[in-house]
């Protein structure tokens, strides 16, 4: 057992950090800044993150650990780029055999946002949320058939940008029509567990990411703001609150690093828990630290000039994507002693 | 990254869980029993003798210079077989073995080990809490020895302990932090009288309060040099502050495994309310795990110790009392029907975990200054 990086991981974090610092946004007034988040979303691209998870069948690129360094990195700096959504659909591609062109596919969420939108004959059940639908051409969405489970996607509309302000979003109506993926064969409900261990994870380490966010820009404007005659951050009442946000974020990234190595290293079932306690945990904590931001930086964190409220929006969206709190608890309940309350 | 155990762990784990599975482990009380905590010695004992304690010390002083996650596997398996922790020892270790002289730590540091010796700690006075440094406790020179007069509270074992570690003022005119030594004192003379606290869940043999009246310590049992005993507090209080060096995640991990067993006699009897906590507490358990594993593995690499400690202290301290908060909710009609006030006192318990090794807000005052920068006003 070393829980500890390795070398390429800790180098993948540099630059992953380098890159988000350089190019995401520093202000909100950044985000409306088009050649700034043409020059992020390129570089995004051309470091090939979005395609960490393509690859063979069996194989993909890079493991759970790389895709969550990414992750975390891309929402501490709150980057306003793709890229938990064309991530997944190349790893719901590559566990099904897909070898086609680049489909620019996102994946489509159903409306509680916690599961894979469904279609049936060809066209989508329910209302659904594609997500990360920046540079997206297609959304996926899962086919059910009596047999199997197979691919499918449905073209996208018009962006909105949603609760997050850095991820913008499609609706995908009910009955909107489906495309059968070519060239791809029917998949099993274990490929399904452990790719939800992975949406799940990705959007824990998303939430770590933003905490961190939260929690330095914060701790800046505690060293810099001065009330009574000091800054306030020499007040244990502030400071008590940044170092509870402090710990939150580490107790954290402990479960997700975990859950990270766990999708490609344990069977779908278990890797599924492991990602349960990461979001569990880091969906409860980011909710309370990025509050935390909010209210250390006094009335100027509840408007929207301060970047608290983007950090907060990011964590809102990461929170509900494929559940929080609630949803995951209730699976471990369910799977450690057969609870049966609260299960949907 | 990976969370597999090596060959070696493997082995290793399959050598403990086999030795517990044997009845290694033969302590079934509940920490809220008093007989649990006068039995911890024989169990330190046991475990030592079957090498499953004191995995990473140098073997010259009885350790068996194994890697530091070989801790994080015994903790899993003690949890695992519903064994008590191991000894919470190793900040007196790392204490003794910083700041000692090479002949105290040839002759404090195997006993200490292998459990032929029992310690308690002598720091805490009823006006030196938080603010250890003001503490009043003196011990002057007379010859080959020290004289030590002061009171002591909050000293865990001191009913059965051989050895205390006393913090004392060897120096009245310098800066409270500088005029401090610490010592290896002997617990049976006639100078010295402990009696015991009754805790809020009934319990006597865990924490108890310590009279030195004219106790008498040589002077080469001073740890350290003369006024190093307050850079001797830091090291152990900041490594009693580790999950990793307590091993208590074993001991919430069992709690958890109890209160999953009652839910899953009759999991429709369970309300969402308390299922809600119970699965919070193991959110939290597996969390400290994992948290505990990664910190050992930075030990690997010999990442030297910092104020991080106090994120453990902290994180553990949240942990104990969700584990706590569950036991409560499972435990708390019971015991006001008069049936049993073992889930009771599990929670009660968990109240100290916030004040002992140094409050809560103690730690956030460290975390906020040294890890955060945080201007100290």
């Amino acid at each position: 057992m070393d829980a500890r990086p390795s070398s390429d991981q800790r180098d993948l974090t540099n630059v992953a950090e380098r890159l988000a610092t350089r190019l995401g946004p520093t202000a909100v007034g950044d985000l409306d800044d088009a050649e700034r988040n043409l020059r992020l979303d390129s570089a995004v691209a051309q470091a090939g993150w979005r395609e960490l998870r393509a690859g063979s069948k069996h194989e993909p690129l890079a493991s759970g650990v790389e895709a969550v360094i990414v992750a975390r990195a891309l929402a501490h700096h709150a980057c306003d780029t793709a890229y938990l959504g064309p991530l997944l659909a190349h790893d719901l591609l590559r566990r099904v055999g897909y070898e086609g062109p680049d489909l620019m596919a996102t994946v489509v969420v159903d409306s509680s946002l916690r599961h894979m939108a469904l279609a049936t004959g060809d066209s989508v059940v329910d209302r659904g949320l594609a997500i990360d639908a920046a540079c997206a051409r297609v959304g996926m969405v899962v086919c059910h058939s009596y047999t199997a489970l197979s691919l499918g996607v449905v073209a996208l509309g018009e962006m909105t940008s949603g609760v997050d302000l850095t991820r913008p979003v499609v609706n995908v109506m009910p009955g909107a029509s489906v495309l059968p993926v070519v060239g791809t064969g029917a998949f099993d409900a274990d490929a399904l567990e452990s790719w939800t261990a992975l949406a799940v994870t990705l959007t824990a380490a998303d939430l770590v990411g933003a905490m961190q966010g939260a929690t330095e820009l914060a701790t800046a404007y505690a060293k810099q703001r001065r009330q009574y005659g000091a800054a306030i951050g020499s007040y244990q009442a502030v400071q008590h609150l940044l170092a509870e946000a402090a710990t939150l974020i580490e107790g954290a990234a402990s479960a997700v690093n975990y859950a990270g190595w766990a999708v490609d290293a344990l069977p779908g079932v278990d890797a599924r828990s492991a990602a349960a306690v990461a979001k569990a945990y880091a969906s409860r904590a980011a909710l309370v630290v990025c509050e935390t931001s909010i209210q250390v930086h006094g009335g100027i964190g509840n408007t929207w000039e301060c970047m608290a409220h983007v950090f907060l929006r990011r964590a809102l969206l990461s929170t509900e994507l494929f559940g929080g709190a609630g949803p995951h608890m209730a699976l471990l309940a369910q799977q450690r002693w057969g609870a049966n309350h609260g299960l949907s | 990254m990976d969370f597999h155990d090596s060959p070696e762990e493997a082995a290793f784990r399959k050598r403990i869980r086999g030795w517990l599975a044997d009845g290694g482990d033969t302590i079934k009380r509940s920490h809220t029993d008093d007989s649990y905590w006068t039995s911890l010695g024989d169990w330190h004992r046991r475990l030592y003798d079957a090498g499953f304690f004191a995995l990473t010390w140098p073997a010259q002083y009885g350790g068996r210079e194994l890697s530091p996650v070989c801790e994080v596997i015994v903790d899993e398996e003690l949890a695992l077989a519903g064994a008590p922790p191991k000894p919470s020892l190793g900040y007196l270790i790392q204490g003794i073995s910083h700041h000692g002289s090479q002949a105290t730590k040839e002759r404090f540091l195997p006993g200490l080990i292998n459990g032929t010796e029992r310690w308690c700690q002598g720091f805490s006075e009823p006006d030196a809490g938080s603010d250890l440094a003001s503490l009043r406790t003196t011990a002057v020179r007379d010859g080959d020895e020290y004289i030590v007069s002061g009171h002591k509270i909050w000293t865990s074992y001191s009913d059965v302990a051989d050895w205390c570690i006393v913090l004392a003022r060897t120096d009245p005119d310098v800066a409270k932090h500088r005029g401090i030594s610490a010592f290896a004192v002997s617990m049976h003379q006639s100078g010295i009288q402990q009696r015991p606290l009754k805790m809020i869940n009934g319990i006597t043999t865990e924490f108890g309060q310590v009279e030195f009246d004219g106790a008498r310590v040589p002077a080469d049992n001073m740890i350290g040099a003369p006024g190093e005993g307050w850079a001797l507090a830091m090291t152990i209080v900041s490594h009693e502050r580790e999950p990793a060096e307590l091993g208590f995640f074993a001991r919430y991990a069992k709690t958890v495994r109890e209160l999953e067993a009652i839910a899953g006699a009759n999991p429709a009897a369970v309300s969402a309310e308390v299922e809600e906590r119970l699965a919070w507490a193991y959110v939290q358990s597996e969390m400290l795990r994992l948290h505990t594993a990664r910190r050992l593995s930075e030990r690997i690499g010999g990442v030297t110790h910092g104020p991080d400690g106090s994120i453990d202290k902290l994180l553990m301290t949240w942990v104990e009392q969700s584990v706590g908060h569950a036991a409560l909710a499972f435990g708390s009609s019971q015991a006001m029907a008069g049936v049993s006030e073992e889930l009771l006192d599990t929670y009660l318990y968990s109240r100290s975990q916030s004040v002992m090794g140094g409050t809560s807000q103690i730690q956030k005052n460290i975390i906020a200054t040294r890890i955060l920068g945080l201007p100290i006003k």
